[in-house]
């Protein structure tokens, strides 16, 4: 950021829910189907269907309000009316001026809060692909429409103008994200579109300014690119001040191959979308018992679960900036069961930590399916020596592939014997009676000497031991014979 | 709603031609005088509302006094693609072909 300018940034979240259906009819709510497949009369709009919502959807709503600590709230629907192809209706139905969830937080790993105004549900929309030319909106020569996505429904996370910082935008982005698995309401799948994030960015010349003109960036598919476009959107406004020309509220779109927001083509008048009830559905009124028991359902979320290993770790400040991202990795992804689990066995924790962050997310899909036992006793038998790092790293990933099984088995399977540090010595001493006169420049020669030789005799030892001896421990080993 | 309600005013040949653009209708001068003169009675009787006290009375969201109707999250039969494409004008890669659009989506 520039000296003498502040950011200031909301952000819209769109989340699509994790529901077997649709909000409003009983079509499949399933990405990359065959076009207009997942499709009925309340879909496609067809004139005398009725629409009648999703219990499912309504609870996963009102988990997202419980986790984003929100005021759950009786809540109506309105139609949005425009006219767009990607609603086969000509409106969408939306939450509008009473919506399910308000007035909530998130709280972001560095300790900042960011507000949520509200967290409504609606339905999405279909998608459009422009033939013609240039495959591009502009010079298209027509529109094709699939409905498999008409309806699904989305709870849209609308952010208070709290965020000061592309790094807190992204840091804000990755937090939601979290809550949002954790809470059931998501598979946060960025790159599928299962969440979509729009910017409202602004500049002003300090926090008592008032809050300058503000433009919305839309396409916003990953962590990086919010990061990104911020960036170069708070840039362009700045130069635009600078240089005494003012900035113009409008919807820009972010061009990730370019790296750059370009403004769309916006009709004069601003739109009017003649908001009105939803005359087809009644409203949802959840009494304390509902609220209570969907918040019942609720798990620990991400940063509790940071705080609990981070605890295990010796607290903060024992905590290293490696380990910090390790523990933010490993929750993100869901696979802090398994550093608990391993813990739990009699495991150090940041062995624990070490495989679940740097082996075990390499395929968090697999991992998050692994029975926590089986991670456990594996890393029990590494923490043991009765298995090497490089071994217990290949058992792990057969465990991942198989999706489970033995570690004990397993590595018997594999000759995976266990080296006890007196054979270990045994096999050195053997390799330095073999090789007298290396073993003496090894043990009196300069530098040069030692670092060719170490690796000379450390081959030696492999060899003897058919390489089931641990890299480190022979490195541990021959240093001490050295005195 | 609480506080005191505002006096209706009555409906402007502008604010008819507004949201007659807005719902893509195209009217004729006579159309647009002649609807003016409808509209405008109709919110004019509605307006007798004005007269009451309505401190206090939370306006009414739907006619139907329920609440918390809900479906199970069950899958249900879709349409067959072919006849629900059979019904559309155009139709290209199993999509439903529309016009060039204007602008991106709001
Ligand atoms: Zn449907």
């Amino acid at each position: 950021m520039r000296a003498g300018w502040e950011l200031v940034v909301g952000l819209e979240v769109h989340c699509e829910l994790e529901t077997a259906t649709k909000l409003f009819c009983g079509c499949p709510n399933a990405f990359g189907k065959e076009p207009n497949t997942n499709v009925c009369p309340v879909c496609l709009g067809l004139p005398g269907s009725l629409p009648v919502v999703n219990r499912q959807a309504v609870e996963l709503a009102m988990a997202i309000g419980t986790a984003l600590a929100c005021e759950i709230r009786p809540s109506t629907f309105h139609r949005k009316n425009y006219f767009y192809p990607d609603q086969a209706k000509d409106y969408q139905i939306s939450q509008y001026d009473q919506p399910i969830n308000v007035a909530g937080h998130l709280e972001l790993p560095d300790g900042s809060r960011v507000g949520i105004e509200r967290a409504h549900l609606e339905e999405d929309t279909g998608k459009t692909t422009h033939a013609g030319a240039t495959g591009r909106i502009h010079g298209a020569d027509y529109s094709l429409v699939d409905y498999n996505r008409s309806g699904v429904p989305l709870v849209e996370i609308v952010s208070a103008p709290d965020i000061r910082s592309a790094a807190q935008a992204r840091a804000y982005v990755s937090e939601l994200r979290a809550v949002l698995v954790a809470s059931g309401a998501s598979d946060g799948k960025m790159e599928e579109g299962s969440m979509r994030v729009d910017a409202n960015v602004s500049v002003r010349s300090g926090p008592d300014a008032d809050f300058g003109t503000r433009c919305e960036i839309k396409n916003l598919n990953s962590v990086r690119s919010v990061g990104r476009a911020i960036e170069f959107e708070a840039d362009r406004q700045i130069t635009l001040i600078e240089s005494g020309e003012p900035v113009v509220q409008q919807t820009r779109h972010w061009d990730e191959d370019a790296g750059r927001t370009v403004a769309l083509r916006s009709k004069e008048e601003a739109y009017d979308y003649r908001y009105f009830l939803e005359p087809d559905l009644v409203p949802l009124a959840p009494d304390d018992g509902w609220v209570e028991a969907v918040a019942d359902l609720l798990g620990p979320l991400p940063a509790a679960r940071r705080k609990q290993l981070i605890g295990l770790l010796g607290g903060e400040e024992a905590l290293s900036a490696s380990q910090a991202d390790q523990v933010a990795t490993v929750v993100e992804l869901g696979l802090d069961g398994l550093t608990l689990a391993a813990a739990a066995a009699g495991v150090p924790v940041s062995l624990a930590l070490n495989r679940t962050a740097n082996e075990a997310a390499t395929d968090a899909a697999a991992a998050r399916r692994l029975e926590s036992g089986s991670f456990a006793s594996l890393l029990a038998l590494e923490a043991a020596g009765s298995l090497t790092a490089t071994q217990a790293k290949a058992v792990l990933s057969e465990l991942l592939v198989e999706g489970g099984g033995d570690p004990a088995t397993i590595a018997a399977a594999r000759g995976f014997e266990s080296l006890s540090h007196a054979s270990l010595a045994s096999v050195v001493d053997e390799v330095a009676a073999a090789h007298p006169s290396e073993w003496e420049r090894y043990r009196t020669g300069d530098d040069e000497d030692v670092k060719k030789l170490t690796g000379y005799l450390t081959g030696q030892v492999m060899r003897a031991t058919g390489g089931k001896a641990d890299g480190k421990a022979v490195a541990i080993e021959l240093q001490r014979r050295r005195g | 709603m609480t506080g005191p309600v505002d006096q209706p005013r009555r409906l402007t040949r502008d604010e008819v031609a507004h949201v007659a653009a807005l719902a893509r209708l195209e009217l004729s001068e006579e159309e647009l005088e002649l609807f003016t003169g409808q509209l405008a009675e109709i919110i004019e009787h509605v307006a007798d509302v004005a007269e009451l006290d309505l401190a206090g009375v939370e306006p009414t969201v739907h006619a139907v006094e329920m609440t918390n109707v809900l479906r199970p999250d069950q899958v249900r039969p879709c349409l067959d693609r072919e006849e629900v494409l059979a019904e559309a004008p155009s139709v290209e890669d199993h999509r439903f072909k529309v016009p060039r659009i204007l602008g991106e989506a709001p």
